[in-house]
């Protein structure tokens, strides 16, 4: 078996052939020992934590006595007393959250895939001052996002924001509207702060992907007069397909956790409650570890059966890849 | 026609500009204004008021926690480097049983919901003792920077040319060796990319921070910002609040506008999201 890892091994292949096997056999210990300290961190601050939240979903936890708890099975899913259902299962704000958060990834993401299309496209063409703009557009995104719910929030203020004086004195709105309060527009309002953060980092995933593509495609297709729309659905699009999948999957991913910018910017709001502002409110403001960390785990669930999918999607061509 | 794409198209332009822009040229004029003139709407600057930067660092202790946030933020951009440097040198250079699987792991990790492990993390920082100090946001901010830091770091290191480390290891070098002398000084490039990112994701964590820390000195500046309130629970301080978001959001604007390249490189590399 060793014998077939060490051909994969590239550099020491000139390297005489009475050498190779113990050098070898040095060279994967020490990418072993160089390894350790990662992977002992890792199991440290990310795999013990996530055991320890799935075990206490499975218990009574509470958040002032971690040490003092019980094992209650999945009662904290769901349990039946006297022939009532509980748990979080039965708990309709959990699923307003999930259909919140669920919603809150399909519309952001869709718009920010399609803008970040449109802010790549323009970002590609050669024009006087393209640098700048691709610089303009990073700002949105380094700005820490809880800063940007904050100034966002001050620009949606019912009585002060601009929002509301700009649309009233172009006539659109008759009266001022309470953004982030009203249940009407309130999961919009957080799907515009995170259009206008995350566009950025679309668009230059897509950019990269549009940069790739060859030159030779496109002059033929101008010398045959063919319609740059035209061209854009039948040669840019399928070309960058697969670097696009790849942002809307990482998006995606990232949507489905969000916590910060709905917790700033509407706190703790059932309206736009999404599935992580959910699990740290049963945590922490109401101490319930147990539900907490059951939601948490669910959370996970949900995000792992995603992950899977793009991992064994993306694996065949990292296989390639490393060769 | 010509002439209407070409001024449709510098539209677009435009107004991307302006989107991008007006909210944090709206912070930066309203920060400026006090008092009852934050109560009316201007879209341009009309006073150069520094009071609001003042009241930040007087009402709360700001400059504390602008000086919490370098500390977490650049100890773990440094251990995430010494980690992933090494780490990366193994998986990129050296074929192994089992390497795939453990890189796609660690790459695993990084798509954690944070509040998956908010649970296990507090149980662990109290058991350590390192409830609300920042040693606990530094050990819980590695989660999310050392995964794609190993990842974006081994893709570069892939990307060196493999005749690279043969010299060395025929003139007898050690493993540890090469990687000090040979791959370091080539990974510099990468490592400022990378440390970037780090650095930009631990400088804006926040429900770490919100549930790690219990007072005001021990924050770190994303829930100083969410938490800053007024004399009353009903008045919130606006001007403090722009002020204090202009002057978080300044040095990383800076970054982007220098770094520019490096982090879209390190953006796309690792097709990670800061």
């Amino acid at each position: 078996m060793s014998q077939s890892v060490a051909t994969g091994i590239a550099p020491v292949q000139s390297v005489a052939r009475g050498r190779r096997s113990s050098l070898t056999r040095s060279r994967i210990r020490a990418a072993w020992t160089f390894i350790a300290p990662t992977v002992i961190v890792l199991a440290l601050i990310a795999g013990w934590p996530l055991a320890r939240t799935i075990w206490f979903s499975f218990t009574d936890a509470s958040l002032n006595n971690l040490n003092d708890y019980e094992f209650i099975g999945f009662e904290n899913y769901l349990a039946s007393y006297g022939g009532e259902w509980f748990g979080l299962l039965t708990d309709p704000d959990w699923w307003h959250a999930v259909w919140n958060t669920v919603w809150f990834a399909l519309v952001s993401v869709s718009i920010e895939t399609v803008l970040g299309t449109v802010v790549a496209l323009i970002l590609n063409a050669a024009f006087p001052g393209r640098g700048i703009m691709r610089a303009v557009i990073l700002i949105p995104w380094a700005i820490p996002t809880v800063v940007s719910a904050k100034m966002w929030n001050w620009m949606l203020h019912d009585q002060f924001g601009v929002i509301n004086d700009m649309l009233l004195n172009l006539g659109l709105i008759a009266a001022p509207i309470t953004w982030t309060a009203n249940p009407d527009t309130a999961l919009w309002t957080v799907v515009m702060v995170d259009v206008w953060k995350t566009t950025p980092f679309m668009a230059l995933l897509i950019l990269a992907a549009l940069q790739m593509l060859p030159g030779d495609i496109y002059e033929a297709a101008r010398v045959d007069g063919v319609h740059p729309v035209k061209v854009f659905f039948r040669v840019t699009l399928p070309l960058i397909r697969p670097a696009l999948l790849v942002a809307v999957i990482f998006r995606a991913l990232d949507a489905l956790r969000v916590f910060d910018l709905i917790y700033v910017l509407t706190a703790n709001s059932r309206d736009t409650m999404s599935m992580s502002v959910y699990a740290r409110q049963q945590l922490v403001d109401f101490q319930e570890v147990g539900v907490g960390s059951a939601a948490s785990t669910l959370i996970f669930l949900i995000i792992a059966l995603l992950v899977v999918i793009t991992m064994v999607a993306g694996r065949v061509r990292f296989g390639e890849e490393a060769r | 026609m010509k002439h209407a794409t070409r001024i449709g198209f510098w539209l677009l332009v435009i107004a991307i500009g302006l989107f991008s822009l007006f909210p944090f040229y709206y912070a930066v004029i309203s920060s400026f204004r006090s008092g009852t003139a934050l109560f009316s709407v201007a879209y341009f600057p009309e006073s150069f008021d520094l009071s609001n930067y003042v009241a930040v660092f007087e009402r709360q202790p700001f400059g504390q926690n602008i000086l919490n946030s370098i500390i977490v933020a650049g100890s773990v951009v440094a251990l995430s480097l010494a980690l992933g440097i090494t780490a990366a040198y193994a998986f990129g250079r050296i074929a192994f049983r089992g390497r795939s699987l453990l890189l796609f792991t660690i790459l695993g990790v990084s798509m954690f919901p944070q509040v998956a492990v908010l649970s296990g993390m507090f149980e662990l920082i109290r058991s350590f003792g390192l409830y609300n100090t920042l040693p606990g946001l530094i050990l819980a901010n590695l989660m999310l920077t050392l995964p794609f830091t190993v990842w974006v770091l081994t893709t570069f290191m892939r990307e060196l040319p493999k005749e690279i480390e043969e010299a060395a290891f025929v003139d007898g070098a050690t493993p540890w060796i090469v990687v000090r002398r040979v791959f370091l000084p080539l990974m510099m490039p990468a490592a400022v990319t990378t440390g970037l990112l780090a650095f930009i994701v631990a400088w804006n964590e926040f429900l770490f921070a919100l549930t790690f820390t219990l007072t005001n000195e021990q924050r770190t500046v994303p829930p100083a910002i969410a938490l800053m309130s007024g004399r009353t629970a009903y008045e919130l301080p606006w001007g403090s609040i722009m002020a204090a978001s202009v002057i978080v959001t300044l040095p990383i604007i800076a970054l982007v506008l220098v770094f520019q390249r490096k982090i879209v490189a390190g953006l796309t590399a690792g097709a990670v999201k800061g």
